[in-house]
């Protein structure tokens, strides 16, 4: 009976010690570009959520696709009415696992590419996703960014033919975290 | 009692696993915003004829160009009505995400338009939900054609005045309703007997039967006396919006575009085939910096 008892401390402060592990940001950016010969479409969000568990690797995003902003106002209302219907589906989330993540050691300052694997939920699809991305520690601030591009058909995203030379088919999608907190547990 | 202890201390353990499985982000918060505003409720600032509830982006500029045929019944001497084009020409700009102002040129008396149009407030969901926005617009208005009456109309016969109040509500992504209660005041009516002041209770909605595509109906009807022959404006359109264009195809009764003109000189009775074919063209233009 002690021995279980035991097991079940031990196994509760290593659940404990992993949740202290978590990193987690409100002020991701990401950004996603569209280049045409005709017009090139940007649009940024700041307001990303972001969660990394580091003895685990599981990495999560949370989207608000009405947070991106456009240069043109039109191209906004268009990219939320017509195009990801943000009324139908609000957010886009990656769930993902950060490849040897706890073996990055986030104590000293250095810069180390790692894998990201995950699937990426958009528009109501959810498609895999495979990035690099670099984290970065220095003066003990962790900053992570990566790069990847999605197929819209992929997603359901159909762009009318009328349009089609405005719009590429394929987005290139930046992920920027100036800022990734650690999560103490109350 | 020790067992039943450890099967409690296991339940907790269990617990505690049953949350680090979840998701990582069911622990932090992250939720929609309580308040949203409701955005789109119809593709254009007009319905057909008459101001949406709809509003210009700040630095947005709109070209407008409104064509209106004659009448389809007019019969293949006339090319069912396309012998006769009836424009009208506009600039509108958003100075605001909330205030709009614009200035048009009509060749039906060749009428001169400007307006103001503010939001007052807009609908939105959440905690401090508003069920619907209200716009109010207010303009003026000069007919310059020549005129060959024998007392010579002096300005103020020449100019004309309404205020509407727009309260629209965009019920689904598919269906928005507005209603838009009009005064029209003309210095010198453009038919004898004319009420110079004409009130007009209007309605208009929109329902979208595609991403690009909305089937819109612009209604309203005056109140007051007007010549026999006026009768109540009644347009049914359908919207194409293509990137930073709308197009909206439409079949009405009015040949004027302009407030004046449509609420108080439409003629011909809409299901007698007195309809004319007409567009509106849109093209908004994005004028410096956010």
């Amino acid at each position: 009976m002690r021995i279980v008892f035991a097991i079940v401390l031990s196994t509760m402060a290593s659940v404990t010690g992993l949740a202290q592990t978590r990193y987690f940001t409100k002020s991701g950016r990401i950004t996603f570009y569209s280049r045409s010969p005709l017009e090139n479409i940007e649009a940024v969000n700041n307001k990303v959520v972001s969660i990394w568990d580091v003895n685990s690797g599981q990495i999560e995003f949370s989207v608000l696709m009405k947070g991106f902003e456009f240069e043109k106002a039109l191209m906004q209302e268009h990219f939320n009415e017509n195009y990801v219907e943000s009324d139908k589906y609000p957010k886009a989330i990656f769930k993902g696992i950060i490849e040897s993540s706890n073996l990055l050691g986030l104590a000293v300052d250095r810069s180390a590419a790692v894998k990201v694997n995950g699937n990426l939920t958009m528009h109501g699809v959810t498609r895999p996703v495979t990035a690099t991305a670099v984290i970065t520690v220095k003066n003990k601030l962790i900053t992570a960014a990566a790069s990847f591009s999605i197929v819209l058909a992929d997603y359901k995203i159909s762009i009318p033919s009328l349009v089609a030379d405005k719009v590429n088919k394929k987005i290139t999608i930046n992920v920027n975290i100036p800022d990734y907190q650690l999560v103490v547990k109350k | 009692m020790k067992k039943n202890i450890s099967v409690l201390l296991l339940l907790i353990f269990l617990s505690f696993v049953q949350i680090n499985a979840q998701s990582l982000l069911q622990d932090v918060a992250d939720s929609i915003p309580p308040n949203q505003k409701v955005s789109g409720a119809f593709k254009s600032t007009r319905v057909i004829n008459a101001h949406s509830v709809e509003m210009l982006h700040k630095r947005n500029l709109d070209f407008r160009i409104m064509h209106r045929f004659g009448f389809i019944s007019s019969g293949i001497k006339q090319l069912y009505g396309l012998d006769n084009a009836s424009m009208r020409l506009s600039f509108d700009y958003g100075i605001t995400d909330n205030t709009t102002i614009g200035f048009g040129r009509s060749t039906f008396r060749k009428e001169l338009d400007l307006f103001v149009k503010t939001r007052l407030f807009q609908q939105s969901t959440g905690q401090k939900a508003i069920p619907f926005s209200l716009v109010v617009a207010a303009g003026g208005l000069v007919w310059t054609e020549e005129s060959f009456a024998a007392v010579k109309p002096i300005f103020s016969d020449r100019t004309s005045y309404y205020v509407q109040l727009i309260a629209g509500r965009k019920f689904s992504p598919v269906f928005s309703f507005q209603l838009s209660p009009i005064l029209v005041h003309s210095g010198m009516p453009a038919n004898t007997g004319d009420d110079e002041t004409i009130f007009a209770m209007g309605g208009g909605a929109r329902l979208k039967v595609s991403k690009r595509m909305a089937i819109t109906l612009d209604y309203h009807h005056p109140f007051g006396t007007l010549n026999d022959v006026t009768t109540d404006p009644l347009s049914l359109g359908v919207d194409i919006e293509t990137g930073g264009h709308v197009f909206q195809l439409q079949f009405s009764n009015a040949t004027g575009m302009n407030e004046r003109a449509y609420i108080t000189q439409a003629t011909g009775d809409f299901f007698k085939g007195d309809i004319r074919f007409g567009f509106n063209l849109s093209r908004i233009f994005k004028l410096g910096r956010k």
